[in-house]
C-alpha cells in the first residue's frame, strides 16, 4: 500500500481505491485461512447443509410434517419412512427437515436481537462512561449472577410457552456478555488519536459511537457470537425439551425428543434421531466458531 | 488483597440486592394466573379471589413488593403452591442432592479433563491430541437430555448394566439423613450396600454431566500449557538437565494450572445449571428437578426462591473462584477489581 507524500491529503477517489483494496485483501486472506483449516470447512459444509435443508425443505421432506395418520404411528425405519414415525403417525424425517427451519429461525433471531442490543448497551456505557455506565453495567452485573439457563428458562416460563418467546427469553439472557465485550473494547479505543482528532474536528458523540467506534468492536462481537451459537441451540433444544420452548406441534428438535421419552425402549427412533440432528448442528457451529475465532486473530493474520 | 476482597464483597451485596429485585420481576410479568389452575377449572370465582388475597396479589405491585422485600429479609420464601410446604424447606431437602451429583460430576470432569488436557499438550498433534480435540468438541456439543436418554437406553434398557433411574434401589432402605447426601450418609451409617447401589445409581447422571465439564476442562488445560511450554523458563530447565518429567510436573504443570482454577470453579455453576436437564431425565430427586418442575406449573414461590439460590450459590462459587485466582495470581488485584 502507497501512502501519499507528506504534505498532500488522499483525495476521495484514492481514499475509495485503498478502502476497495484493503476489503480485498482482507476477503482472500480470510479465505485462505479458511481452506487451511479443514474443521473449519466441515463447520461451514454442515451449517451450509442446514440452511440448505431448511430453505428446500418443501422439497426434501417426504411426508407433510404435520400430517396424522394414526394407523402408522411408531413405525421403525424403512425404505419409505426414513426414519419411521412418531406416536402421532407423523413422518420423523420430514420433521426434522422442517425442524432446520425452526433452529435456524431461533439462532438467527437470537443473534439478531441480542448482538445489537449488546453492541448498543455497550459503546454508550464505555463512551459515555460516568453515572449512565455505573447503571448500565450493575445492571448487566444482576443479569450475569444468574446463570444462563436458568434466567432463560425463568424468562420462558414467565413470558409463556412458544418459539418467539423462548427467543426473547434467550435473547434476554444473552445480551450482557456482548455488552461487557462492546464496553472494553470501546474502553481501549476512545481515546486513540484518531477519535480524538475527530472531536477536535467537532463530530458529535453519535457520529464517534456509530461511525467510528462501533466498527472498532465488531470483529470482538461476531468472534464472540459465532462461538456462543452452539450454546444457544443447546439453550433452544433445552427449554423444548423442558416444555418451556416450542410448543406442539412445532417439530423443534428438543421437543420432539422429548415426544419420544415414553416409547424409548421399543421405539428408540423417536427419541434419537432428532437428538442426533440437534448434535451435528451445534458441532457445526462450533467448529465453525473456533474458525471465526482463529481467521479474526490478528496474531493469525501475521503469522501467515 | 484485603481491599480487594472488601470491595468484592460490597459488589456481592449489589449483586444480592438485584438478584431479589430481578426474580420480583420476574414473577411479576407472569401473564397467567397461577392461582386459577390451582384452584382447578370448576373453582367458582369467589375461591380464586379468597386464593388472590391470601398469596397477596390482590395488592397493588408496590405493597407487593416491599412485601416480598420484607419477607426475604426475614428469610421467608413463601409456600410453594404445589407441595404446600415452606419453599426454603423444600429447597433445603432437594439440595443436597443435587450438590452430591454436581460434586461428582467435577470429580469426573477434573479427573479426566487435566490429564486429558496435559496429554493433548505434549503430545500436540499426535494421536491422543487430536482424540482428545474431539472429545471435547463432543463434549460442549452434546444436548445433555440426549445423552442421558441415549446412555439409558443403552446401559439400562438394551444391556442391563447399571440400575435404573433415581438414586437408590427401591428395596433398599436410606440410611438416617445426616448431610442429604447418600453416599456420604451411607459411609457414615457404615451401610455398604447402600452405598455402591448409591454409587451405581450416580455413574450415568455424573458421566452425562461431568462429560461437558471435562471438555471445558481439557480445551483450556490444553491451550494454557502449550502457552506455558513455549516459554523461556521451559527452556532453560530443559537446558539445564533436568528430566522432562520433573520439567512437565513441577515447572510448566503448576503455572498451567492457574486458569484452570477459573475454568472448574465456572464449570461448577454450569454443573449445576445442567442440572436441571440431566434430573429431569434421571428423576434425580434434586433442586433441578423441583426447579423445572416449578417452572412448568408456574409454582410462583418455589420458582422464585429456587431461582434466587441459584444465582446467589452461582455468584458466591464466581466471587470464591476471583479470591482464589487472585490470591494464585496477586497482579490481578491490582489492575482490575
Amino acid at each position: 500500500m502507497t501512502l501519499p507524500p507528506p504534505g498532500r491529503s488522499l483525495d476521495k477517489e484514492e481514499l475509495r481505491r485503498h478502502r476497495r483494496r484493503a476489503r480485498r485483501q482482507f476477503l482472500t486472506d480470510s479465505l485462505i485461512l479458511w481452506r487451511r483449516n479443514p474443521l473449519m470447512i466441515i463447520g461451514s459444509l454442515i451449517i451450509l447443509g442446514l440452511v440448505l435443508v431448511a430453505v428446500l425443505a418443501p422439497f426434501l421432506a417426504t411426508h407433510d410434517p404435520f400430517d396424522q395418520i394414526l394407523a402408522d404411528r411408531l413405525l421403525p425405519p424403512t425404505a419409505g419412512r426414513w426414519f419411521g414415525t412418531d406416536s402421532l403417525g407423523r413422518d420423523i424425517y420430514s420433521r426434522v427437515i422442517y425442524g432446520a427451519r425452526v433452529t435456524l429461525a431461533i439462532a438467527f433471531l437470537v443473534a439478531a436481537i441480542s448482538t445489537p442490543l449488546g453492541l448498543i448497551i455497550g459503546v454508550v456505557s464505555g463512551y459515555i462512561g460516568g453515572a449512565l455506565d455505573e447503571l448500565l453495567m450493575r445492571c448487566s452485573d444482576i443479569f450475569l449472577a444468574f446463570p444462563k439457563l436458568i434466567l432463560a428458562i425463568a424468562f420462558a416460563a414467565a413470558l409463556g410457552p412458544g418459539v418467539e418467546n423462548a427467543i426473547v427469553a434467550i435473547a434476554v439472557a444473552n445480551w450482557p456478555s456482548y455488552a461487557r465485550l462492546a464496553r472494553a473494547e470501546t474502553l481501549s479505543v476512545k481515546n486513540n488519536d484518531y477519535i480524538r482528532v475527530m472531536r477536535v474536528l467537532g463530530a458529535g458523540r453519535l457520529r464517534i459511537m456509530v461511525g467510528h467506534v462501533t466498527p472498532m468492536c465488531l470483529s470482538s462481537i461476531i468472534v464472540r457470537m459465532s462461538l456462543d451459537m452452539g450454546t444457544i441451540i443447546l439453550t433452544a433444544a433445552g427449554l423444548g425439551f423442558l416444555g418451556l420452548g416450542a410448543q406442539p406441534p412445532t417439530p423443534e428438535w428438543g421437543l420432539m425428543v422429548s415426544d419420544g421419552r415414553d416409547f424409548l425402549v421399543d421405539q428408540w427412533w423417536v427419541s434419537t434421531l432428532p437428538g442426533f440432528a440437534i448434535l451435528v448442528v451445534v458441532m457445526g457451529f462450533n467448529l465453525l466458531g473456533d474458525g471465526i475465532r482463529d481467521i479474526l486473530d490478528p496474531h493469525q493474520r501475521q503469522g501467515r | 488483597m484485603g481491599q480487594y476482597l472488601i470491595r468484592r464483597l460490597l459488589t456481592l451485596t449489589i449483586t444480592v440486592a438485584g438478584i431479589m429485585v430481578m426474580t420480583f420481576f420476574i414473577a411479576l410479568v407472569v401473564p397467567l394466573d397461577p392461582l386459577a389452575s390451582l384452584a382447578g377449572p370448576q373453582a367458582p370465582p369467589e375461591t380464586v379471589e379468597r386464593l388472590r388475597a391470601l398469596y397477596g396479589f390482590d395488592q397493588p405491585v408496590h405493597v407487593q413488593f416491599g412485601r416480598y422485600m420484607g419477607r426475604l429479609l426475614q428469610g421467608d420464601l413463601g409456600t410453594s403452591f404445589q407441595t404446600g410446604r415452606p419453599v426454603l424447606e423444600d429447597i433445603l431437602s432437594y439440595f443436597p442432592a443435587t450438590i452430591e451429583l454436581a460434586t461428582t460430576a467435577l470429580i469426573v470432569a477434573v479427573l479426566v479433563g487435566i490429564p486429558l488436557g496435559v496429554l493433548s499438550a505434549v503430545y500436540k498433534n499426535a494421536l491422543i491430541d487430536h482424540l482428545s480435540r474431539v472429545l471435547s468438541l463432543v463434549g460442549v456439543s452434546m444436548p445433555v437430555f440426549w445423552l442421558g436418554l441415549v446412555l439409558l437406553l443403552v446401559f439400562y434398557f438394551k444391556l442391563g448394566w447399571l440400575p435404573e433411574p433415581g438414586r437408590l434401589d427401591v428395596m433398599l432402605l436410606e440410611p438416617p439423613r445426616v448431610t442429604g447426601m447418600l453416599l456420604v450418609d451411607a459411609l457414615l451409617a457404615g451401610d455398604l450396600e447402600v452405598f455402591f447401589d448409591a454409587l451405581r445409581h450416580m455413574i450415568l447422571p455424573a458421566t452425562v454431566l461431568g462429560l461437558w465439564g471435562m471438555a471445558g476442562i481439557a480445551r483450556i488445560v490444553r491451550s494454557s500449557m502449550l502457552d506455558v511450554l513455549s516459554q523461556e523458563y521451559i527452556k532453560t530447565a530443559r537446558i539445564k538437565g533436568l528430566t522432562e518429567r520433573l520439567v512437565l510436573t513441577r515447572h510448566a504443570l503448576r503455572n498451567a494450572l492457574v486458569p484452570a482454577v477459573t475454568i472448574i470453579g465456572l464449570t461448577y455453576g454450569g454443573l449445576l445449571e445442567g442440572s436441571v436437564l440431566t434430573e429431569t431425565i434421571f428423576s434425580w430427586p434434586g433442586l433441578g428437578r423441583y426447579l423445572a418442575k416449578a417452572f412448568l406449573t408456574l409454582d410462583l414461590n418455589a420458582v422464585v426462591g429456587g431461582t434466587m439460590l441459584v444465582a446467589l450459590l452461582f455468584s458466591l462459587v464466581n466471587l470464591l473462584v476471583d479470591l482464589v485466582y487472585a490470591f494464585l495470581n496477586p497482579k490481578i488485584t491490582l489492575t482490575e477489581g
